[in-house]
């Protein structure tokens, strides 16, 4: 049985789309955003709603396909998809859009969007490394800053931008609480369930409110865990997900995963962990601080990524993990190539077995998918 | 007592009998348009021909894509398990099992005990599978065992397409330029031979690499493939009942 607040949880989506309608309507601005590269906080110091835009759905795509290239990554063709379609309530009441330089699929297809709405573009350093790239990546805190004063006619003063760094901060201290529920054994929480909890906090409207859902989450998986309620039993193989993100309708990998009987305890990827993990300093000058905390994380559009090892190497340990799965979609060259140096890092350096699927949103490979992932978890189990 | 390894592909459905020793017998039948009805019927026909009764039958496992639907098992497992749980059965000394069969190819590696640690499978393509040379086959209007016998000692003309259906219109299009038959099936086994390489090679192929599936009745191939991978590829007459071997045996075990 779930968890009773999961329900609550996942009604987030409904309710957060009239949500959005009635702050729209009640002259409250809108910021959509693509990327954990994106800092909200900048948004919610403007007094403006920050909400992640719809990019997991496969289908979008078709329509996208008739601008796009069949051959580029899913999440980028079903982001262009739910905005030419207008299927994403949250990209219609969105007033400005802020869009990264990560890959250049997406970069390109920026381009393409940006003449639908106002666009903001922070450009990212190709390296997280050295003062030069933070130096550039404060100058893109700034800028993004100006463009928001100018576009809403406000002042984003340092308090407010310390107040939002506070808030967003206690969001993630909650969501990583939550994720490491699962760091017990047996997990109490399905990893489809975290996923969902995960996903659905970047459509929050009302951060308060969402901050509240989890807070009272953690308490029923405690009190669950005290009863001895558990998702999974003792033996079930323990996972750890990492590679691209993932969210509702592009969930295929870890739901194979989980009905063929693991247990995915870590999300080692930009909608689970990955920007949980460091928190902004609040003692700082907060663009500093903010500059900071976004250029650490470790995504596989920076070169070098060796961060990511790190972040897999200790979810491991603290996860108690049996086998890594690496999900790279199809045509997404930085995670499919940075997947070698994963499985050597998983294999040699962890000793632990490893699993790439390579995947898109259709469901035409479910049945390959499945005997992949049956023949990993026989081979973790034997 | 008896355990039987099924294995309902999706060309051919192969079954074993084996008493804990030996492969006591070995059954093939196409799958046909029913894997449940095939699976079902191979299962009856095997045990009868045999003279085993029901309840000397310890255990029953199916592996391949038709396992889902066979309700008579006592276990499922994947074919990747079962090819490498076969090949450490016939010859404990094979560390690579190249298997490929109608609707996938895939490389298995396995450590000293029969282990898999690793495995490729193709994508959602038919390139390089039995598919792939049964419809070329019949593109050129032959049987698909007789590619092996035509191509033997012949130039390989080029095939560039991956694609089934491209490389179907490929050869046809080579046939009107006044390409042989006997070039264009050695340039088709060719091209399944270097997709299996690259799987291969991703894997990394050690010593000694056994050749399964149905694919593997092709002895040009299993020479092709030899060369190409500067090692020996072994084959035997049980290479299409790996799988439904690896089922027996893990079935034994229980």
């Amino acid at each position: 049985m779930r968890p009773e607040l999961m329900t609550e949880i996942e009604g987030l989506r409904g309710v957060n789309s009239v949500k959005i309608k009635e702050a729209h309507e009640a002259g409250k601005k809108v910021v959509g955003m693509y990327c954990v590269f994106s800092p909200q906080e900048i948004a919610l110091a403007a007094d403006a709603i920050s909400v992640t835009l719809c990019g997991t759905s496969n289908d979008p795509i078709e329509e996208a396909e008739k601008e796009l290239p069949r051959n580029l990554c899913p999440l980028i063709k079903s982001s262009y998809g739910f905005a030419i379609t207008d299927k994403c309530p949250y990209f219609y009441f969105s007033d400005v859009l802020l869009a990264e330089t990560t890959c250049d699929g997406k970069k390109k297809m920026y381009e393409l969007m940006s003449k639908l709405k106002p666009m903001h573009i922070m450009n990212l350093p190709q390296t997280a490394q050295g003062e030069e790239a933070l130096t550039l990546w404060k100058k893109e805190m700034v800028y993004f800053k100006e463009f928001l004063e100018k576009e809403f006619d406000v002042e984003i003063t340092e308090d407010k931008l310390k107040e939002a760094i506070q808030l967003m901060n206690r969001e993630r201290i909650a969501m990583r609480r939550l994720h490491q529920l699962n760091a017990h054994k047996p997990a109490p929480i399905t990893g489809m369930d975290m996923m969902l909890a995960q996903w659905l906090k970047g459509f929050n409207v009302d951060k308060e409110a969402g901050i509240d859902l989890i807070e009272r989450f953690i308490v029923e998986v405690e009190d669950r865990m005290e009863k001895g309620i558990y998702a999974f039993d003792e033996n079930a193989p323990r996972i750890l997900l990492t590679g691209c993100p993932i969210g509702l309708g592009s969930e295929k990998a870890l739901r194979i995963l989980e009905e063929s009987g693991a247990s995915v305890v870590a999300l080692e990827n930009c909608t689970g962990y990955k920007g949980l993990d460091v928190l902004v300093d609040e003692e700082k000058d907060p663009i500093e601080a903010l500059a900071e905390k976004y250029l650490s994380t470790p995504c596989s559009c920076m070169t070098n990524n060796n961060g990511r090892l790190d972040l897999i190497e200790r979810l491991v340990k603290e996860y108690q993990v049996d086998g890594v799965v690496d999900l790279t979609w199809q045509a997404c060259h930085t995670y499919n190539i940075e997947s070698f140096t994963v499985k050597n890092f998983v294999r040699d350096e962890l000793d632990l077995p490893f699993l790439q699927l390579e995947t898109d949103y259709s469901d035409s490979d479910v049945g390959q998918i499945k005997v992949r992932v049956e023949a990993f978890l026989e081979g973790i189990k034997s | 007592m008896y355990s039987v390894g099924i294995d309902v592909g999706s060309v051919a459905a192969k079954a074993v009998i084996f008493d804990g020793k030996n492969i006591i017998a070995k059954k093939i039948t196409p799958t046909g348009w029913s894997p449940k009805e095939s699976g079902q019927q191979l299962f009856e026909e095997i045990i009868e021909v045999n003279d085993i009764k029901r309840q000397e039958i310890k255990s029953i496992v199916g592996t391949g894509y038709g396992r889902i639907s066979l309700p008579f098992l006592d276990q499922k497992v994947t074919e990747i398990t079962c090819h490498g749980k076969g090949a450490y059965f016939l010859d404990a000394s094979i560390r690579t099992v190249i298997d490929i069969g109608g609707q996938d190819s895939k490389v298995i590696s396995l450590d000293s005990k029969g282990n898999v640690i690793d495995f490729l499978m193709n994508d959602k393509c038919a390139a390089g599978t039995g598919k792939f040379l049964q419809v070329m086959a019949h593109a050129l209007e032959i049987e698909v065992g007789e590619l092996s016998t035509i191509a033997q000692g012949v130039e390989a003309q080029t095939i560039s397409s991956m694609c089934t259906v491209f490389a179907e219109s490929e050869i046809i299009s080579l046939m009107a330029e006044g390409a042989s038959k006997e070039s264009i099936a050695a340039g088709l086994l060719q091209s399944v031979c270097s997709k299996a390489y690259t799987l291969a090679s991703k894997v990394g192929v050690k010593e000694k690499v056994f050749f399964s599936g149905g694919v593997s009745k092709n002895p040009l191939l299993k020479d092709l493939l030899s060369k190409k991978l500067h090692t020996e590829v072994i084959s035997s007459e049980f290479s299409q009942y790996l799988g439904a071997i690896g089922a027996a045996v893990i079935g034994y075990k229980k």
